[in-house]
């Protein structure tokens, strides 16, 4: 009885650390971001001010690269989306030769260090749009680059997500649309998008957030443009402000706030097919008392 | 410029030796249930979904690595020069890999950034695997699911904060000026403050610290699927639970464990922001040479063929991990 | 409005593996229709040719008298019903229901009375906005039925689709099936592998057994009547005895099966020395001495009371046992346990069959 109890105390002081290493450092910034010296500091707490949050809005440069970050993030979104839509229909109707070599190379961008395709993708258009005088001057951009280059992972994320629940895809839904009269198309539109659709969410969410928070990939194809992640780059390479803590504050709050709205509607969505299943074993009483004359 | 021509030909080949290939083997094998792609998707989805994948795998994907392969096999030219008689095909920058152009001796620098890149990452990945490990595991065998699902949410959000405000606040924790010195010297356990971004301390902690989640996952999805009854089992048959795990909870998670191993070995092989921010100043990581090429000395050929250098290590390191954990890439990516 | 379905020699092949050989069929319009098989016999892809997701390798298929080869499944006057149902779980009931009519383009309007009117007959009446997940196993099976006769086929396919229900659910579900199927008066083709809803629902039966239509007939003649060994071992529980052929004339045959000579009707001309296969029904054995060539002796391994019949085991030649049934109110002596009796029976219900495939228990 006790070595359960020295197991499980000590189960809970390494779940304690573990969550301390998570959060500690984090938590330190934030109090930083507070607090007035300028160089961040948790300990001693001098004063309470708001003061690092309003030089974060007064920063130029990084609320234009705020504004890029969305840019690009929507702009991967729009890419990584459909693509990984398409390569997971690709990929459940191929010639059963091909599929290991399409599969290869879908998912190597997943394996490959975000510096390389940073580079790879700056060399390859900087040839390819630089071609022309045209493509040079409207195409040969920064924000154009990062999408290119962060959605060829952020695709392959994408496919992993929708092929997931692909496959949970019952093939007789397919048959019994077309069976009704249904073509081919309307089935897509129809029946296999809707069933999709949740998939498509996460995979839309994760593609923003990886656009947003990627650095790696960035760095090298965004040029001469910056994103809000290269300008905070620039910054902590600078030296150390409490508008950086301050900012990181933003951002764990939106998180929060993201994690908890999550969380409540999944319950929802729980409670309702709950309901639902209630709902079909109150049915499945009646179900053997039913007169016989349908319709009679 | 030719031998960069040659690049956009390798995908069309493949891709006409597999439609050959698929064509001549429906024509062996009678399937009444086949149906045509454009008769399955409609002429117009077809069109879309074919357009769409050969834009990313082609354009984003194959081209671009073969088109820096390409690159790294010529010279450092100015661009007037590109495509010009100077610019032929050359393994100078390999080369220069091993040897310093400039003085002829070996290129030890470089050599040993490398290496050190290699080993530490390695190290860290097993660092990581011993620091998630339990928590997988307990989440996934002994939690209850509404805790379950409280520690995902707590495991996600701090990776929600980007990679650079993580080093930032390990910064401020570890700094000479930091929270950790402060109560060090405050207890008076040391008298100065200890120089822990000099002496890598930030570097491996930073490290660690930015691919926890990255470890935690694939060991919880494979843990997660093992029956509870086999773990009973084996305790009922007496077995200590140290035996538990390298004889029925490990053995079973090897793909898991692989996939963890791999992603977070790429990753940190691959990382630019901790080397970068919590390095000390002396501390070279390979993925910074590689960015000093790029951003400092403007040699892209270079800079191309260390980039490539990097990324074979990592296919070699790959593919150890599967064969050593005898699993197959598809069991890895998920 | 009901079609005929005409199978003119239809085979269809995967590769190598023949599901359905050279089937032949005439099935009238009105008709109820089942295809009785275990599985794998290749029922279900004769169905899915008619309903025209599969192409046969030869033959053809004509629904009303129309070729149908170069039609996909959305362009033939048939409605199938799918062994899991497909219901369409993120639609409403009724949207369910109308879907064949919203992909034809009716308004939405339209599309609502014809849902109403729909939810009506399957006694669902203010019900459409349900999720399919608030209903019950029953109710999903008549909103399956409705949504398919909503875009008014001339022939509805029912693959299998009572196997998920539950005995007495399921029991109900036949006579209403057959009820649904006489008020619309359409040509329903159903498959099954449970011989009791082919006897007590179909027109007419065909047996299959690999790839290969058995026998086709209503279902007393395929019960007592059955073409082939397969069939009779298929059917309905049967007492078989092989063996060489004695004697044989026009009416009856004599076979030397291992408890003696044994007589039985010859319906398919049998002659001496041909090998046969001689079956009694359990419900045809009594105990007791009966003729000198329809008497045989074994001993009594157990007996089961089941309520109205009790089921008496005897050692038989080979692993199966014989099995003898005896009703309640039959006034006959039941042998006792290990006991070894005597057991025969009117060799007019005894009927000898030429060798061949039996169905696998």
């Amino acid at each position: 009885m006790t070595s359960k109890l020295v197991m499980k105390s000590m189960i809970g002081f390494y779940i304690f650390l573990f969550f301390l290493y998570l959060f500690g450092p984090l938590l330190v910034m934030s109090v930083t971001a507070f607090n007035t010296p300028s160089y961040p500091q948790a300990v001693p707490f001098e004063a309470f001010t708001l003061d690092w949050f309003g030089k974060l809005y007064n920063h130029k440069a990084m609320m234009e690269g705020l504004r890029n970050s969305f840019i690009i993030g929507f702009g991967v979104v729009a890419l990584s989306v459909p693509v990984g839509l398409a390569a997971s229909i690709i990929m459940n109707q191929i010639y059963h030769r091909a599929r290991s070599t399409f599969y290869l190379v879908t998912v190597s961008p997943v394996l490959t260090p975000g510096v390389i395709i940073g580079i790879s993708t700056v060399i390859f258009w900087k040839d390819v749009l630089g071609a022309t005088d045209f493509t040079k001057e409207y195409f040969y951009k920064g924000i154009i680059l990062s999408i290119f280059g962060q959605s060829s992972f952020v695709a392959a994320y994408c496919l992993l997500i929708i092929m997931a629940r692909l496959q949970r895809f019952d093939r007789a839904q397919e048959e019994a649309a077309l069976d009704l009269g249904a073509s081919y198309p309307q089935v897509f539109w129809h029946i296999l998008l809707p069933f999709l659709k949740p998939a498509l969410i996460s995979a839309a969410v994760v593609a923003f957030l990886s656009s947003f928070e990627n650095y790696n990939t960035t760095t090298f194809a965004i040029l001469a443009d910056k994103t809000l992640v290269t300008v905070l780059a620039g910054e902590v390479r600078q030296g150390t402000t409490p508008a950086l803590s301050a900012l990181a504050v933003i951002i764990i709050g939106i998180s929060l706030a993201g994690a908890i709205a999550y969380e409540l509607m999944k319950r929802r969505e729980e409670a309702q097919a709950e309901r639902a299943k209630e709902r079909a074993k109150i049915a499945e009483r009646a179900d053997v008392g039913v007169p016989v004359a349908v319709g009679a | 410029m030719s031998s960069r021509f040659v690049v956009f030909l390798i995908p069309i080949v493949v891709i006409a030796i597999f439609w050959a290939m698929a064509n001549r083997e429906s024509k062996l094998a009678h399937d009444p249930t086949h149906k045509g792609y454009f008769e399955r998707n409609g002429m117009v989805l077809g069109i879309v979904f074919i357009s769409l994948v050969a834009f990313w795998t082609l354009f984003l994907v194959v081209l671009p690595y073969l088109y820096m392969v390409v690159e790294s096999f010529h010279p450092k030219l100015v661009p007037a020069k590109r495509g010009g008689p100077e610019d032929v095909l050359t393994i100078a920058q390999y080369k220069s890999f091993f040897i310093e152009p400039s003085s002829g001796d070996w290129n030890t620098t470089h050599f040993w950034a490398f290496g050190y890149t290699i080993v530490i990452s390695i190290i860290i990945t097993a660092l990581n695997f011993i620091i998630c490990y339990p928590l997988a595991y307990y989440m996934a065998q002994a939690g209850t699911l509404q805790k379950v699902r409280l520690l995902m949410l707590a495991l996600i959000v701090p990776y929600w904060v980007n990679e650079i405000l993580r080093a930032f606040s390990l910064r401020l924790l570890l700094a000479s000026k930091g929270l950790i010195n402060q109560a060090l010297m405050g207890l008076g356990i040391t008298d100065g403050p200890i120089d822990f971004l000099g002496n890598n301390t930030g570097l491996f902690v930073g490290l660690s610290y930015a691919y926890l989640l990255i470890m935690v996952f694939p060991l919880y999805n494979a843990i997660e699927s093992l029956d509870k009854n086999q773990i009973e089992a084996a305790r009922d048959l007496g077995a200590p639970w140290w035996k538990i795990h390298r004889d029925v909870v490990i053995p079973y998670a090897k793909p898991g464990i692989a996939s963890g191993c791999t992603m977070v070995f790429m990753l940190s092989a691959g990382s630019l922001a901790a080397p970068q921010f919590l390095g000390g100043p002396r501390t070279l990581w390979f993925t910074s040479v590689v960015y000093d090429f790029f951003f400092q000395s403007f040699n892209w050929p270079r800079g191309a063929a260390y980039a490539f250098i990097l990324l074979v290590a990592c296919i070699l390191f790959v593919m150890l991990m599967l064969r050593v954990f005898k699993v197959s890439l598809g069991e890895t990516i998920r | 409005m009901s079609a005929g379905v005409e199978l003119d020699h239809v085979t269809v092949r995967f590769g190598q593996f023949t599901a359905v050989d050279s089937a032949t069929l005439d099935i009238k319009g009105g008709e109820f229709f089942s295809f009785l098989g275990p599985s794998g016999c290749g029922k279900t892809t004769i169905l899915r040719t008619v309903s025209g997701f599969l192409d046969p390798s030869e033959g053809k298929v004509r629904i009303g008298g129309q070729d149908m080869t170069g039609f996909g499944p959305n362009k033939r006057p048939t409605a199938l019903i799918f062994q899991n149902l497909a219901l369409f779980p993120l639609m409403t009931v009724a949207d369910n229901i109308t879907y064949g009519l919203r992909v034809r383009g009716v308004d939405r309007q339209a599309r609502r009375r014809k849902a109403d009117e729909l939810l009506d007959l399957i006694a669902l009446k203010g019900q459409g906005d349900k999720l399919v997940s608030e209903l019950s196993g029953g109710q999903k099976q008549r909103v399956a039925i409705a949504r398919a006769l909503a875009v008014q086929p001339k022939v509805l396919l029912l693959d299998e689709p009572l196997s998920a229900l539950d005995l007495k659910l399921r029991q109900h579900m036949r006579t209403e099936l057959r009820a649904i199927q006489q008020q619309v008066g359409i040509t329903f083709i159903y498959i099954t592998h449970d011989q009791g809803e082919a006897l007590t629902m179909s027109d007419r039966i065909a047996v299959m057994s690999d790839g290969i239509i058995q026998q086709v007939s209503d279902g007393k003649t395929v019960y007592d009547e059955p073409d082939t060994a397969f069939v009779a071992s298929f059917v309905g529980e049967n007492n078989p005895f092989a063996g060489k052929v004695l004697k044989a004339d026009a009416t009856s045959a004599v076979i030397d099966t291992p408890f003696g000579p044994l007589r039985g009707r010859n319906p398919k001309g049998v002659k001496a020395g041909d090998n046969a296969i001689l079956f009694v029904r359990p419900e045809s054995l009594k105990p007791g001495q009966h003729g000198a060539d329809s008497t045989l002796t074994s001993q009594v391994t157990s007996v089961a009371f089941e309520g109205n019949v009790t089921h008496v085991y005897l050692k038989g030649s080979a692993k199966k046992e014989i099995t003898l049934t005896v009703g309640r109110h039959g006034g006959t002596e039941i042998p006792a346990q290990g006991s070894t009796t005597a057991i025969g029976y009117d060799p007019h219900m005894g009927l000898v069959l030429p060798a061949g495939n039996m169905a696998r228990e």
